[in-house]
């Protein structure tokens, strides 16, 4: 099949493309093809030039120098309109959806000529049911789900027939099942010639599913390969460039109850929260837990509920036997409960202060950096000094604004933060979201020494690769819902799958 | 004091006047606020459109005419909050409080020579028979065309935002701009022809102000009533219907009071003045309290395109 391919002329051709910004050049000189019916990986770190390049074909952002063609022609398109008038079509990293929207109104404003209201929610009926995205065009988008979101997005694309299909990390949001039918109906779009550009740095989705890829790093394209003959560990070093450091840990036997959650459940704070239903759980010290699940089921609300940021009912969270549930942050933190929340800039750090100050943020009672109310700024600065010192967080100096770290270093800085005030328990969320893949190594390992030395660790994580590998215990978030915690060696895809899904709600349509 | 010296037909006709100023000025901040823009410089558009319709009405003769350079003045204004927060990405807020002491102070300027004057004033159409019918007659058949065009605008808008493109997209620019943005909408310039929709209306609600209810100038002629439509969106629920409610409550309530003390009801009057905004305040409120109601998503957030 990809011999009678590789004869056919290309798609779409990209010859040179360079785009640059202030002080940082995004493209250098990018050339690759795409052809018909191909699914085609766009591999690289975060910063590696993915997302601009895309830009570029889907008409947002005009390169500096370098040509386009497609089917032959010059293609240059001035907006996304043009582009998609070309055939193209794109499915967001973040969501383009509008929430407070319904789904017909949603995929009426990705279309340049849409239909009259009721045709369009029959046309989105028999697309939805054409390629197993069951989809009701009048419910409102703030009342789906992550997998339920993208597919008005995918829909969204496929009424306008594209040719080509860009994909910008669509899986990052989804269970393992909503994995499957989305690669289903990926593979039914090529086998119809509609090629897709799928960008991704999960590295096992793109062996199963691509067969040719392009290797972006720093903004050059390093390499290609077909990624069904490279395991996932040569596809990480190329795009990293250099070997990667896999985290190791040294097994300890769990001791006792560190942290003990009885029948927890909270109403939503907010209009599109998510309560949290009759949590129950043990963690020992020494041991990490790994908290699967998609985005938005309960992953916020249970961190804030643990790290004191919302009070729970009396009695239901216990702390080496004490009962913490009605205790504010600070006085938690004193009692050796840490935590830090998945948003970088605004919620675990205070963007435009300084390293200093955001290390004094949390760490003011546990390192004594206040005295009777006064700072105490040369024990800050040294504590600061010794964080980035101690997580190799690359900033000039600690009177740095947060704002100016990369996010691997900032995430590596909030994570040092808590773990250099020896917590008993730590409670992370997304602790390597968005971070390169040598910091994230880093993180992992910091968090592994932790647990080595005593500490119990629960990592609320929605990525299953980075749970698989640091986690004693498993269990997942579905709906509020906490599944029943297992031991994470031996556990099959399949079952946390299950686990993610809450069970009740496998939507595995045909 | 003579409660019966209260007629509620006549009540109800001239709340429908005494809410006019307010609905025509919220429903243009309502539009505004949907397309993600908060515009705090009602109050200064209002009046300066209470003076350019007032200035034109007395110069020409024609009320119509004064109401027509009324929105333009209005527009124009608005325009310059557009240019600043739009182009030159200030905060909405400090912004909007600029073009509300501005207009104050412009409004002053334009308006001293014509202190003390009385101006044309419109008349009430002449819906023949119709305007002779018991009770419906002067509530619904006898008013000046203002009070209908401010119906036919919250007919309007309420048809537009929900059955229109041009409304689906403005929708979606308030809720979320980046994701407009992202599929090729034009943000800004569906933002700068809301902001001057709604400095049209605001300049025809004062005007409405200057030429109808008063029908004179006199400097601070507008009284506070562009917060009190800015606060009456916030109460709608940036929904039209309800900002037509929530106008005729607080002109209802505003004419009770003025009625009362004609009545001679034993309060000071400084109380019953007080009892529109107490009232506009309590409802805000209570609205509030119920939490999230509503607010477009990208309300008051400056939108940066990054190429």
């Amino acid at each position: 099949m990809s011999e009678t391919r590789a004869t056919e002329p290309a798609l779409l051709d990209l010859e040179g493309l360079t785009k640059a910004y202030p002080g940082v050049v995004a493209n250098d000189d990018v050339s690759f093809a795409i052809r018909p019916g191909e699914i085609h990986a766009l591999l690289g770190e975060n910063g590696a030039g993915k997302s601009t390049l895309v830009k570029m074909i889907y008409g947002l952002v005009k390169p500096d120098r370098g040509r386009m063609t497609m089917r032959g022609a010059p293609f240059a398109p001035a907006s996304p309109a043009a582009a998609r008038a070309e055939g193209v079509a794109m499915v967001f990293q973040h969501f383009s959806l509008f929430e407070a929207l319904n789904v017909a109104e949603n995929i009426a404003l990705g279309m340049d000529h849409p239909p009259p209201p009721r045709e369009l929610a029959g046309r989105i009926r028999e697309v939805s049911a054409a390629y197993g995205l069951p989809l009701d065009p009048a419910r409102r988008v703030g009342d789906l789900s992550a997998g339920e979101r993208q597919r008005v997005e995918i829909v969204r694309c496929l009424l306008q027939d594209p040719k080509l299909l860009i994909m910008d990390e669509p899986t990052s949001v989804l269970t393992p099942q909503e994995v499957e039918i989305l690669f289903r109906t990926l593979r039914k779009l090529a086998g119809e010639g509609t090629a897709i550009l799928y960008i991704s740095h999960k590295l096992e989705e793109i062996r199963a599913l691509c067969e040719h890829a392009t290797i972006l790093r720093l903004g050059r394209v390093v390499d290609t390969c077909d990624p069904r003959q490279k395991s996932a560990r040569e596809l990480a070093e190329m795009m990293v460039g250099e070997e990667l450091h896999v985290p190791v840990r040294e097994a300890g036997a769990p001791g006792e109850v560190a942290l003990e959650i009885r029948a927890l459940s909270m109403p939503p704070a907010s209009e599109f929260g998510t309560p949290l239903r009759d949590i129950s759980l043990t963690l020992r010290k020494g041991e990490v837990l790994g908290i699967g699940g998609v985005a938005g089921n309960g992953q916020d609300e249970l961190l804030a509920a643990l790290s004191g940021e919302s009070l729970a009912p009396a009695g239901t969270i216990r702390l080496a036997g004490r009962d913490i549930s009605r205790l504010s942050p600070n006085q938690r933190r004193a009692l050796g409960l840490l935590a830090a929340p998945e948003e970088r800039l605004g919620h675990a750090a205070a963007p435009d202060m300084s390293l200093t100050e955001n290390a004094l943020l949390t760490g003011a009672v546990r390192e004594r950096l206040t005295r009777r109310g006064f700072i105490d700024w040369a024990r800050t600065r040294d504590f600061a000094g010794r964080i980035i010192e101690a997580f190799d967080v690359r900033t000039p100096g600690p009177e740095n604004a947060a704002r100016a770290l990369s996010g691997g270093n900032l995430q590596k800085f909030v994570i040092g933060r808590e773990v250099l005030q020896a917590p008993d328990v730590l409670v992370v969320n997304q602790p390597t979201w968005g971070v390169d893949a040598s910091a994230a190594a880093a993180i992992r390992q910091a968090l592994l020494d932790l647990a080595g030395e005593g500490a119990a660790v629960v990592v609320i994580s929605q990525d299953l690769d980075e749970l698989m590998e640091i986690s004693d215990r498993f269990t997942a978030l579905n709906e509020g819902r906490l599944a029943e915690p297992r031991p994470m060696r031996g556990l099959s895809i399949e079952e946390i799958g299950l686990m993610m899904g809450g069970a009740h709600d496998l939507e595995v349509s045909a | 004091m003579d409660l019966t010296s209260i007629n509620p037909v006549l009540l109800v006709a001239s709340l429908m006047v005494a809410a006019t100023p307010i609905l025509l000025a919220a429903i243009g901040e309502l539009v505004v606020e949907r397309a993600g823009v908060l515009n705090l410089g009602v109050e200064g558009m209002m009046i300066t459109g209470a003076v350019v319709g007032f200035a034109i009405g007395v110069n020409t003769g024609s009320p119509a005419l004064g109401f027509v350079a009324a929105a333009a003045g209005g527009a124009a204004l608005s325009l310059l909050f557009g240019l600043l927060t739009q182009y030159l990405l200030s905060n909405q807020v400090a912004t909007g409080l600029a073009l509300t002491l501005f207009g104050l102070g412009l409004s002053s300027l334009i308006g001293k020579p014509y202190e003390g004057i009385k101006s044309p004033t419109l008349q009430k159409l002449d819906l023949g028979p119709l305007g002779d019918l018991p009770i419906v007659g002067p509530i619904l058949f006898g008013h000046d065309p203002m009070v209908y065009v401010s119906l036919l605008m919250v007919l309007g808008v309420w048809w537009g935002l929900k059955h229109t493109r041009a409304g689906l997209i403005l929708r979606a620019v308030g809720e979320n701009h980046d994701a407009a943005h992202a599929l090729g909408y034009k943000v800004v310039r569906v933002r700068m022809a809301a902001i001057a929709f709604g400095g049209a209306s605001a300049g025809l609600g004062g005007a409405y102000i200057s030429l109808v209810r008063v029908p004179q100038w006199v400097e601070g002629l507008t009284a506070g009533a562009g917060w009190i439509a800015l606060a009456i969106v916030v109460f709608a629920s940036w929904r039209p219907w309800r900002a037509l409610l929530g106008a005729y409550l607080f002109g209802g309530v505003t004419v009770l009071q003025l009625n009362l003390q004609a009545a001679g009801l034993a309060i000071p009057v400084e109380y019953l003045s007080m009892s529109p905004y107490v009232v506009t305040i309590l409802v805000l409120v209570l609205i509030s309290a119920r939490g999230r109601h509503g607010a477009p998503g990208s309300l008051g957030r400056i939108f940066h395109s990054t190429g």
